[in-house]
């Protein structure tokens, strides 16, 4: 074990990864010599050489179908984007290609080793275009893996398993707790299973669910609320597709009660397919209407970003609420 | 121009070469040497003292602003800054040789082309510290500068967005029968974007009067133009989409305004784009969140400081007798004077109203965002201590 943050982890995943298979291979802008702006890529060039960890040119769309060839072909790309509000002049290559290759092929070519890592969310003074949590736009894709860490043994152990694994993966990472976040990480290889929430805290009265930053803060919320007596299980959902829907509907039929916290706009985002599959499957259970406490439907903002932010206050209040109704 | 439709005589050969490189290599525009002396052949555009000395002073302006608010960022009064040290002869120059009706859209680095149009160091400010005088209404980073009234188009973070939209915009221009044109500028790693080619091509067969400015200052964040293109640079893609296209000494500002003022005069008269590729180095840091030393070298970067394109162009002015030292460090101390009391005036006013967070969204907020509003506001009220915000009062 060794103390890292979140980063660190990342970056110990990337290492592991490439250490293990030779066909991994790490590239971006600026990821090369540099190790990336945010240093998730440090010294993994000097390590494995420039034919493996590599600049791009600075092109989203060119990153990711470059990405998917070397996918095709049998590498295993682990490729970055610099920030997740970048990624849409990639959403084509994603969407179409990536997601769809193997389904076009019938099983033929297939761009099932890919991985797309991208930082995302807010808490960083960012602005509308450092910000975004655009991960509900993935979700709504059929073919690819959406996974989102809360720490650094979640970080590196999903990432590891999202190298590995024979989908697409894109891993959103909370560059908000890329520094703030840290903890015991195996220094071994090891691999969290996709498609797996965790269960963080049992309670009885009501069920959290959120993923990535946003776990910290119903944890917070969670603790407020044992103050006043009310007792929540809290849910790091880890994977958004597919999801655990099995573990949350288990929550849910025990508690009664669920919350959902996601910093993207409410809107379409993915507390509303939580929220749907709930109801239907734990219709009889519930107790009062699920609650999601997310990010406002505006861009996201900077001078009013506290105000913007689905906090640990909102998300008390509305357990309160939630538990009264 | 090769169109398959009519197969007049193609030029023929009858070997297989593929052709490597560009039909000829592209010259760069120089017009004063480093000492800011014209060279002999060149012929220098028609330009009076008192618009030599305006350039030179936005160009310094410019670089007082770049000083005082890096060390803004270091004591944490602004959360992150960007400097357009070592460009400021490309920007102002170029923007010195447009119109008030042109359009300007820029990256992020031209904040002189801002200063050449007359924004106010309040202006600058009032965007830097997110207030609610800022146009913008504070929902930008620092350094997104807009003004309708200067036309210059709000800046975007991503990047290249503003190139094919220079193209849509240039045509509309065209369209409403104004003598005008758009100045977009980018940097040659944004170049490598879809949206460059997408917006060059586009520009190129609906024929937008449109200047394409690349700043090619060597890097990207960390990565060098070595790793960004193998190709003669930005300035032969636009020979490649039939653009006419100039590469200029970036810090020299003379060959700037000379190019700028050609290419404005061809894309209006001609309704064409040009393309303009400025070579130069950007000696600033990428932004206050980056560090240079950990992929360049200090000695690189002296080479380029004794290219200093501000200092070239005093050299000019006092060959040409327009350079009074006295009164030029008078308006210095003046100016950063200015600044600093325009900076302890704008971080002290307040943010937007809580009620702006849900404008601009759409014409008009609907129901939804209304009731967001509302929510939020009775949050406010339940937990009165818990923000600690500076925002204007409802109603104020
Ligand atoms: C679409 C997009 N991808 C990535 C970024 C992150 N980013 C901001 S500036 C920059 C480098 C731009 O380099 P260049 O165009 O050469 O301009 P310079 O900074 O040199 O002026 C990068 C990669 C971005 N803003 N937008
Ligand atoms: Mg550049």
């Amino acid at each position: 074990m060794a103390k890292m943050n979140l980063l660190q982890a990342v970056n110990h995943a990337l290492q592991t990864a490439m250490e293990a298979d030779e066909k991994v291979l790490v590239f971006g802008e600026d990821v090369g010599h540099f190790g990336g702006v945010f240093r998730a890529t440090s010294h993994l060039q000097e390590k494995f050489g420039k034919t493996r960890c590599f600049n791009t040119p600075l092109t989203e769309q060119g990153i990711v179908g470059f990405a998917n060839g070397l996918a095709s072909q049998g590498h295993k790309p682990v490729a970055e984007i610099q920030f997740a509000d970048y990624i849409y002049p990639a959403f084509d290559q994603i969407v179409n290609e990536t997601a769809k290759a193997r389904y076009r092929s019938g099983g033929q070519f297939e761009c099932g080793n890919l991985t797309i890592r991208a930082p995302y969310g807010g808490g960083i003074a960012g602005g509308h275009y450092h910000s975004q949590s655009p991960e509900s736009f993935f979700t709504h894709v059929p073919g690819i893996r959406v996974v989102i860490p809360r720490g650094p043994y979640q970080a590196k152990g999903l990432l590891l398993s999202a190298i590995n694994s024979p989908d697409p993966v894109i891993f959103f990472e909370p560059k908000r707790l890329y520094r703030a976040a840290v903890g015991e990480v195996p220094e071994e290889s090891y691999q969290l299973p996709l498609g797996i929430a965790e269960v963080l805290r049992e309670g009885t009265d009501i069920s959290l669910v959120a993923w990535g930053a946003q776990v910290e803060v119903i944890v917070k919320a969670a603790d407020m609320a044992a103050e006043k007596g009310i007792s929540c299980e809290v849910i790091d959902l880890q994977s958004l597709l597919p999801w655990d829907l099995e573990t949350v509907a288990t929550s849910v039929t025990k508690t009664g009660r669920l919350l959902i916290n996601h910093e993207a706009p409410v809107t379409s985002g993915f507390g509303a397919e939580i929220a749907a599959s709930i109801q239907q499957e734990c219709f009889l259970s519930l107790e009062a209407p699920i609650s999601r406490v997310c990010g406002l439907d505006t861009p996201f903002p900077l001078a009013h970003e506290k105000l913007y932010m689905p906090d640990h206050l909102k998300t008390f209040d509305a357990i309160v609420a939630c538990v009264n109704y | 121009m090769q169109d398959n439709r009519q197969p007049a005589a193609p030029l023929l050969t009858h070997k297989v070469e593929p052709i490597s490189n560009g039909l000829h290599a592209i010259p760069m525009l120089a017009m004063l040497d480093p000492q800011g002396k014209p060279y002999e052949q060149a012929e220098l555009p028609e330009l009076s003292q008192d618009k030599a000395i305006k350039i030179h002073h936005a160009m310094v302006f410019t670089r007082l602003l770049d000083e005082r608010m890096i060390a803004a960022q270091r004591q944490g009064r602004v959360s992150f800054y960007l400097a357009c040290t070592g460009e400021e002869g490309a920007i102002v120059a170029s923007a010195a040789a447009t119109e008030s009706l042109d359009m300007i859209m820029s990256q992020y680095r031209e904040q002189g082309a801002l200063v050449w149009r007359g924004y106010t160091p309040r202006q600058f400010m009032d965007q830097l510290f997110s207030n609610h005088l800022d146009p913008n209404k504070g929902r930008q980073m620092p350094i997104h500068y807009g003004d309708k009234a200067l036309n210059f188009m709000t800046i975007s973070s991503p990047l290249a967005t503003q190139i094919p939209q220079a193209a849509g915009y240039a045509y509309g221009q065209k369209l409403s029968g104004q003598a005008a044109i758009t100045l977009c500028y980018f940097g040659e790693g944004a170049a490598s974007e879809g949206d460059f080619h997408a917006g060059l091509n586009m520009a190129a067969v609906l024929k937008c009067p449109a200047i394409f400015l690349c700043r090619n200052n060597g890097y990207a964040i960390s990565t060098p133009a070595e790793e960004q293109f193998v190709g003669d640079g930005i300035a032969s893609r636009g020979i490649g989409y039939g653009i006419k296209t100039l590469r200029v000494d970036g810090n020299d500002a003379m060959a700037m305004y000379a190019a700028t003022l050609k290419a404005r005069e061809i894309a209006i008269a001609e309704s064409c784009p040009i393309l303009i590729e400025a070579m130069t180095y950007r000696l600033a840091a990428h932004s206050t969140s980056d560090d240079p030393s950990g992929y360049r070298s200090q000695k690189e970067e002296q080479i380029w400081r004794e290219r200093d394109p501000v200092l070239r162009w005093q050299y000019y002015l006092q060959q040409c007798g327009w350079f009074d030292q006295d009164a030029h460090h008078q308006w210095q101390s003046e100016m950063k004077n200015t600044l600093l009391q325009a900076m302890k005036d704008a971080e002290i006013v307040p943010v937007a109203p809580v009620s702006s967070m849900i404008e601009d969204v759409y014409h008009t907020p609907p129901w939804h965002l209304q009731r967001q509003l509302t929510q939020l506001q009775q949050h406010l009220e339940r937990h009165p201590d818990a923000y600690d915000l500076r925002c204007l009062g409802e109603g104020e």
